[in-house]
C-alpha cells in the first residue's frame, strides 16, 4: 500500500514539475522545477530497486547539471519575458503533436504490457544493487565504460575551449617574464645632481 | 492493485511528451529547450530502469543491462548539457541575445 501511495505521489510530482519547467515565466524557476522533477524520478528509481542510479541521478543532475543551468541563466543578461511571447501562438500545434505522441506511446504500451501485473522482480542472489551494478559494469561493459569517460573528457575540454578567450586590458601574472627579468631591464641608474631632482 | 511495469512506462511516456511539448511552445528560449531535452532523456532513463527491474527474470537476460544503459545515457546527457551551455555562452557573447530564430546565418 505504501508503495502505491509513494508511486502516485512521486509520479504526480514529477509530471507536475515537468509541466512547470516549460510553463514557468522565470527560467530560474524552471531550473528549480527541473531539480524537483529529477528528485521525484530518483524516488521512482528507488521504488523500482535501482538505488545506485537514483543517487547518481541526484548527484549528477542536482549537483552538477542544474547548477550549470543556474549559472548560465544568471550570467546571460537576456529579457526572458520577451522570449515567452510566442508561447500562446505555438500552443495549438504543440498540443496536437504532443497529444498524438502520447496516444501512440500509450497504445503501444497498452497492446502488450497493460494489466500484466508484473511487479519488481526480487533478485534471488542476495547482492545489493550497487554490487550487481559493479559486477557487470567493470567486466562486460568495461570498454564502454572507458568510452563514457572519454566522452566526458571531450565534453570538458570542448566546454573549456569554447568559452576560453583572451581579453585585452586584463592584468595577468606572467611567471616566465617575471623570472626572466634581468638587472638591465628591471633597474635604471639615475645620477641625480644636487638641487635638481629626478625630473 | 500493485504498481506494475505499465505504470512506470506511462509516467515515462507523459514525461517524454511534456518534453516534446516544451520544445514546441518555447521555441524562442534555448535554455528551456535544453531543459526539455534533459526531460526527454530522463523519460528514456525511466523506461530503461523499469524494463531492467521488471523483466530481470527473463531467461538469457542480463538483469543489470538496462541500468548500465541508463548510466551511459546519464553520462551523455551531462556531456551534452555542458557543451550545449558552453555554445550558448559563446553565442551570447558574440550576438548579445540567444533568440533561436536569429540563428539562421548559414541559411540552412
Amino acid at each position: 500500500m505504501l508503495t502505491v501511495i509513494s508511486f502516485y505521489l512521486l509520479a504526480f510530482v514529477a509530471v507536475a514539475a515537468a509541466f512547470m519547467v516549460i510553463a514557468a515565466r522565470n527560467p530560474v524557476h524552471s531550473v528549480m522545477y527541473l531539480i524537483l522533477t529529477f528528485f521525484s524520478a530518483a524516488g521512482l528509481f528507488i521504488l523500482m530497486g535501482a538505488e545506485f542510479l537514483a543517487l547518481l541521478l541526484v548527484m549528477v543532475y542536482v549537483g552538477a547539471v542544474a547548477v550549470l543551468f543556474l549559472f548560465v541563466v544568471m550570467m546571460l543578461d537576456v529579457d526572458f519575458v520577451e522570449m515567452k511571447q510566442g508561447f500562446l501562438n505555438n500552443i495549438g500545434f504543440g498540443l496536437l503533436v504532443a497529444g498524438i505522441l502520447l496516444l501512440e506511446m500509450l497504445m503501444v504500451g497498452a497492446t502488450y504490457v497493460w494489466k500484466d501485473g508484473s511487479t519488481v522482480v526480487a533478485r534471488g542472489d542476495e547482492v545489493s544493487n550497487i554490487e550487481a551494478f559493479g559486477r557487470v559494469l567493470y567486466t562486460d561493459y568495461a570498454g564502454v565504460f572507458e568510452a563514457a569517460g572519454f566522452v566526458l573528457l571531450v565534453a570538458m575540454i570542448g566546454a573549456i575551449v569554447l568559452t576560453l578567450r583572451d581579453r585585452d586590458g586584463v592584468r595577468k601574472q606572467d611567471a616566465m617574464s617575471q623570472m626572466s627579468r634581468t638587472k638591465e631591464t628591471g633597474m635604471e641608474m639615475v645620477d641625480i645632481e644636487p638641487g635638481h631632482g629626478v625630473g | 492493485m500493485a504498481i506494475g511495469l505499465s505504470h512506470y512506462l506511462a509516467v515515462a511516456a507523459i514525461l517524454f511528451t511534456v518534453g516534446v511539448f516544451g520544445i514546441f511552445v518555447n521555441r524562442k528560449n534555448v535554455i528551456i529547450i535544453l531543459m526539455c531535452v534533459e526531460l526527454i532523456l530522463l523519460a528514456v532513463n525511466i523506461n530503461f530502469v523499469a524494463f531492467s527491474t521488471h523483466m530481470a527474470d527473463l531467461p538469457g537476460n542480463n538483469p543489470m543491462a538496462g541500468q548500465i544503459f541508463a548510466l551511459f545515457i546519464l553520462t551523455v546527457a551531462a556531456a551534452e548539457a555542458a557543451v550545449g551551455l558552453a555554445i550558448l555562452v559563446v553565442y551570447f557573447r558574440n550576438r548579445g541575445n540567444i533568440a533561436v530564430e536569429n540563428i539562421d546565418l548559414m541559411k540552412g
